[in-house]
């Protein structure tokens, strides 16, 4: 029988990359991602699965992932924020519209933002605002009061439709 | 905020789970969605030795109709509840209640049997199941059996599922065409367990009411049935005397903790309120149709 302690091998895909790892079953994806992969870009905010901060997408769900345990990666398809940008190296549509919008302050939020609102987009690309409120519902922000959250999403969605967004941020 | 140490197990059939779980005694326990799990082992208010990941296990996702019955499958997420168009036509009561559990990626990972199995007072779908009078499939060293939800549930964290049993499938009878439904939630924000929440199903005939059953989440160590709010209600129009027998008779059965979302006192209130706001949403349904 194996031990606790006995470290797990794990083979993945993150941001098209395929990856190997060793992990302790209690590791949690999280720390995978930031301290072995070193994609720091994944924050944690809470680590008790309120914030949103350590957001990812893994087989096509947006996760939290200080709330899957590492050895339940192996074999996923995972994208972060540092996989969100367009091939080659442009700004995505989401990317752009938090910068034009001022969808950020601070920018601990962001990332766990822009990945959830990645997957919100490909599920209903054209979400209401109050789709796109309740879509984020899980994803919590200190600094902007969402205002410029929502037109940010509002702008990639109009973006990615081949529309025009007039809407100025505040 | 590092879980204990765990060997982890990720069986391909049930059988294996079952197996695995009676070998390994006490100690080990099923990972489902994790959402409630992984948190209690982050705090060590859990630190199972062994964790066996349901995951790998193909036959317990799906969602099917079985003759008057809608069984769906212990892996099945509350995300997927909300995208089946059958559970929408037919259980629209529990596709109301799943959204309004957790936040979007919580909803992704978190399942109807981890949700069921947990015991949690503060989970929204026993009060639900109990109020639908669903039946629990179980599958353990001795076999199979079904536990109705409503003898399920014995304490905090406390149920009817035996040492090394897992729960396989819900299967809950459809409703009549034509019912009345509303689950109403009071919580503090977006995302929390309830403060207060009833669930209410109900038919009418010529303008009173043939038929009620009221379930109440997070207002006991367990949820509840609240068979003589049920009956207060049952043969009246739902007149403001019948919904205040209703609401007393409800709050007469809850023991609520005092707690962050408020003193008992307070969630017995708002727990009457929340029963007689579901019972007028279910009858304005009907009369809307
Ligand atoms: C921030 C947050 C907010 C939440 N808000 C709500 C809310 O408002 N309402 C609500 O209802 N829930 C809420 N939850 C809980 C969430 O819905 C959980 O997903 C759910 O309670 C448990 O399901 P799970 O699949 O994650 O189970 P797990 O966490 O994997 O398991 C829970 C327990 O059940 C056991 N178990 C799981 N599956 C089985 C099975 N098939 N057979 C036998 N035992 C089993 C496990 O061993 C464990 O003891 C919230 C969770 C979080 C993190
Ligand atoms: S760090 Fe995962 S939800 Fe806050
Ligand atoms: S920009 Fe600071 S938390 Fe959102």
């Amino acid at each position: 029988m194996a031990s606790p302690a006995k470290k797990l091998a794990i083979s993945l895909t993150v941001n098209g990359q395929p990856v190997d790892g060793l992990v302790e079953p209690r590791t949690l994806l999280i720390h995978f991602i930031r301290e072995s992969l070193q994609l720091t870009g994944s924050h944690i905010g809470c680590e008790t699965t309120h914030c949103g901060a350590c957001t990812i997408d893994m087989n096509g769900m947006s996760v939290k992932s200080c709330t899957i345990f590492a050895v339940q990666a192996d074999g996923a398809e995972i994208t972060t924020i540092e996989g969100i940008a367009n091939a080659d190296g442009t700004l995505s549509a989401l990317q752009e519209g938090f910068r034009q919008m001022h969808g950020l302050q601070c920018g601990f939020c962001t990332p766990g933002m822009i990945t959830r609102a990645h997957r919100l987009l490909q599920e209903n690309p054209n979400p209401t605002e109050p789709e796109i409120r309740f879509g984020i519902a899980g994803n919590l922000c200190r600094c902007t009061g969402y205002q410029n959250i929502v037109r940010a999403i509002q702008y990639a969605a109009a973006k990615l439709n081949g529309v025009e967004f007039r809407e100025a941020a505040e | 905020m590092i879980p204990g140490p765990f060997t982890y197990h990720r069986p391909e059939s049930v059988q294996e789970a079952v197996r695995l779980l009676g070998e390994l005694g006490e100690e080990a326990r099923p990972l489902a969605g994790g959402h409630s799990l992984i948190p209690m082992m982050k705090l060590r208010l859990a630190t199972p030795e062994h964790l066996i990941d349901l995951h790998g296990i193909g036959d317990l996702k799906g969602i099917s109709r079985e003759g008057d019955h809608i069984v769906i499958r212990a892996m099945t997420t509350q995300h997927e509840l909300l995208a089946s168009d059958l559970i929408a036509a037919s259980l629209p009561i529990l596709h109301e209640t799943a959204l309004l559990i957790a936040d979007p990626q919580v909803r992704y990972c978190g399942t109807i049997g981890g949700n069921v199995a947990n015991g949690d007072p503060g989970n929204d779908m026993p009060g639900l199941m109990l109020t639908l009078d669903a039946t629990y499939e179980l599958q353990g060293p001795e076999g199979r059996r079904s536990v109705a939800a409503r003898e399920f549930y014995q304490g905090a964290y406390f149920t009817a599922l035996e040492p090394g049993e897992i729960l396989t499938a819900v299967s809950v009878p459809v409703p009549p065409a034509g019912h009345g439904y509303a689950y109403e939630k009071l919580k503090r924000k977006i995302g929390d367990y309830a403060t207060a929440a009833a669930a209410v199903v109900l038919t009418m005939d010529g303008g009173t009411v043939a038929t009620c059953a009221i379930g109440l989440t997070n207002l006991s160590e367990t949820a509840l049935l609240a068979e003589e709010a049920a009956k207060a209600v049952i043969g009246t129009s739902l007149d403001d005397a019948a919904l205040k027998r209703a609401a007393d008779a409800a709050r007469a059965i809850m023991a609520p903790a005092g707690d962050g979302r408020g003193p008992a006192e307070y969630r017995i209130h708002v727990g009457g309120i929340m029963v007689e706001r579901a019972l007028k949403r279910a009858a304005a349904r009907i009369r809307a149709a």
